[in-house]
């Protein structure tokens, strides 16, 4: 069977039809909501400005996604955006060149998620503890970078990552892009995604049966965290500047939403990184179709509440075993055997 | 002795230390002005924190403690001031709502069994949406009442002043204790915490007391939000964020177990002052920021899990050693 192939049609059906009906709803209250038009070198459209808006919430899904495929949670992502946004502003507004700057918000990003993943691999807290710590500090931690003011800067190179346009595209979006597929390619192509999902259902039986779950956890933690630096540096480039109290706020809450509305089990086990994406984008379209329908955008969160029970109740209903998506959240377990058969 | 009250008499000595090394460097912090001041500006983060860590204990979280909080306060403020509600009447829909939203939170954990990260994910989305949608604008409340309340206090030797919503903070502490130990209830919510299958087989109400837990909080929370309106004297639905947040940091260093099953509502009460005493002396001090105090309750977070880490490690330590001998002899 070959992994690459992304999840099945059939398997995707809810998400794509939500999605789906999410546009068309967007199409009728704002019958330009399909136009893109080619201008300066880059579309425009409400289409492509979705794409653009949900793009941090994408990469933060794709780290999310790994993280969550362990049986954890990364509290952190927001807290580290702010953090990497803080390092990459600084470093702009002294000077320094772009390539230093980009490695230094990343690394930052990276030894963020390496130190989560310490205290989860080695001391054995629980996922949701020890990122909350981060979430706590990193915040305070990018306030002192910054010295509590909002650090503004003019790099061009910088800016381009937040409102540049590569082959017609918006940066933001061709970053989530080259992230997601790298990220695909990364875990079906070697057998890393399915160490992950070991690791997910069951920690132990994993390191028995002879997999590095601790070495595992620490990366995708660390990725996790990479990501949240990538997404830090987008944000701050989109503002030309870097807020440490409001860069990423609640980020991290729409990034496990994605995942979970992309069908990924916060129990951990099967996971799909393209439906995580396709969960983000959901939730992108449904912000920017309450925002562009003249609804009050006050209505937002009460959405949102309402697409997470709704996803609750479609997901408990499983218990009874019916439909395809249902039968599979059901039974992760199951469907794993099946999955490793060549 | 007993290693599970280990973190709690850490958390003691620890708040004790750092007001006595506050003392030392001010020595005007040692007068009853600072602790009444202390008790009224955390009063609100206390209230919701006693709520959070029967939640914890049972082995669960409640995130929507800080939107029910703005929640409860814009509702007061709308019933108040732009439909002639008195206060008292407002008080009492607020309790009621936030009591039922918090149980059907806990019914869908356990009817639907979600995870409670989840299904309180929604619960704090929802009760800021409903905030947002009841008015985005800070409302002031002039009521008479309100200013009557807020006049009340008694006179501790030495100036300070007790004010209504501390002492309404150390009844509420008191009630917890005894909801935790004296009562069938705080068995329950113990056993659940502890093993949630045994509990079930051992006849815990597991359903009822589950939905209790988050009626609970939801009601404390609700509380909460009232001392934060007489508090603040105002309703505003972006008031109050990441509280949720404080009140599970305070939980965690008043050495309440994440896992659940071991901890102690005085444990939080201390987690809340020593959250407190930082923020006094970053007042008194004057020169450093706020942000320190996030960093420095990120640090003391991390030593109190370590220590949690720690003793859990040498007691299973222990007990593998104990059944060990006893195989072995």
């Amino acid at each position: 069977m070959n992994r690459f192939i992304p999840p099945s049609l059939t398997k995707a059906m809810p998400q794509l039809l939500s999605l789906a009906v999410i546009l068309f709803c967007n199409y009728l209250a704002f019958p330009g909501f399909f136009d893109i038009r080619f201008q300066d070198g880059r579309f425009f459209g409400s289409v492509i400005d979705v794409l653009n808006r949900g793009a941090p919430v994408v990469i933060l899904a794709i780290g999310m996604t790994a993280v969550i495929a362990t049986k954890g949670v990364d509290l952190s992502v927001g807290a580290v955006m702010a953090v990497s946004g803080a390092v990459a502003a600084t470093l702009a507004v002294h000077g320094y060149p772009l390539p230093v700057i980009v490695i230094a918000a990343l690394g930052v990003g990276l030894v963020c998620g390496l130190w989560n993943g310490l205290l989860i691999a080695f001391f054995d807290l629980q996922p949701i503890i020890a990122t909350l710590i981060l979430m706590v500090a990193g915040r305070g931690i990018a306030q002192l970078i910054t010295e509590g003011s909002i650090v503004t800067f003019t790099d061009p190179g910088l800016i381009f990552f937040g409102t540049g346009a590569f082959l017609g595209f918006p940066m933001p979006v061709i970053l989530a892009a080259i992230l997601g597929v790298a990220a695909i390619l990364l875990v079906r192509r070697t057998a890393l995604g399915l160490l992950i999902e070991a690791i997910g259902v069951n920690r132990s039986a994993s390191t028995f049966s002879g997999i590095n779950s601790r070495l595992i956890l620490l990366l995708v933690y660390g990725f996790s965290g990479l990501c949240a630096g990538l997404a830090g540096i987008i944000a701050a480039a989109d503002i030309r500047g870097a807020d440490a109290n409001n860069a990423g706020l609640w980020l991290e809450l729409d990034a496990i939403l994605a995942v979970v509305i992309g069908g990924t089990s916060l129990l951990g086990g099967r996971f799909s990184i393209l439906m995580s994406i396709l969960g983000a984008i959901i939730i992108q379209a449904m912000n920017t179709g309450i925002l562009i329908s003249g609804f009050p955008p006050e209505y937002n969160l009460i959405l949102k509440a309402a697409v997470i029970i709704m996803i609750l109740l479609a997901q408990s209903a499983s218990a009874s075993g019916l439909g395809i998506f249902l039968k599979r959240e059901l039974k992760p377990a199951k469907i794993e055997r099946q999955e490793i058969r060549p | 002795m007993n290693t599970r009250l280990l973190p709690f008499y850490a958390t003691l000595l620890i708040c004790v230390l750092l007001y006595a090394a506050c003392v030392i460097q001010f020595p005007n912090m040692l007068s009853t002005r600072v602790l009444g001041n202390l008790l009224t500006d955390n009063a609100f983060l206390g209230i919701a924190a006693v709520g959070m860590t029967f939640v914890i204990i049972s082995g669960g979280i409640d995130l929507s403690v800080g939107s029910v909080i703005a929640f409860t306060g814009v509702l007061i403020a709308v019933l108040v001031t732009q439909h002639d509600v008195h206060p008292l009447a407002a008080f009492a829909i607020a309790l009621v709502f936030a009591t039922l939203f918090g149980a059907a939170m806990g019914a869908i954990i356990h009817y639907l069994d979600v995870p409670a990260f989840i299904v309180t994910l929604a619960g704090m989305f929802l009760a800021r949406g409903l905030c947002f949608v009841l008015t985005t604008q800070s409302i002031p409340i002039n009521h008479p009442f309100y200013t009557t309340l807020q006049g009340l206090y008694w006179r501790l030797p030495g100036g300070g002043r007790l004010t209504l919503v501390g002492g309404l903070m150390l009844a509420v502490f008191a009630a917890g204790i005894i909801i935790a130990h004296f009562t069938r209830f705080g068995s329950y919510i113990y056993a659940i915490g502890g093993n949630r299958t045994s509990a079930e087989l051992m006849g815990v109400p597991v359903g009822r007391t589950t939905i209790g837990i988050y009626a609970l909080s939801g009601f404390l929370a609700a509380l909460s939000g009232i001392v934060f309106s007489l508090y603040t004297s105002a309703g505003y639905s972006l008031s109050a964020v990441g509280v949720e947040l404080d009140t599970i940091a305070a939980v965690v260093i008043g050495g309440t177990l994440l896992t659940g099953g071991v901890g102690y509502v005085a444990g939080t009460f201390f987690g809340i002052l020593i959250q407190g005493i930082i923020q006094t002396y970053i007042v008194f001090d004057g020169t450093l920021s706020s942000w320190w105090t996030k960093i420095v309750v990120g640090i003391l977070l991390f030593a109190f899990i370590a220590l949690q880490r720690v003793l859990v490690f040498l007691s299973e330590r222990r007990v593998t050693e104990r059944s060990m001998a006893r195989s072995t002899g």
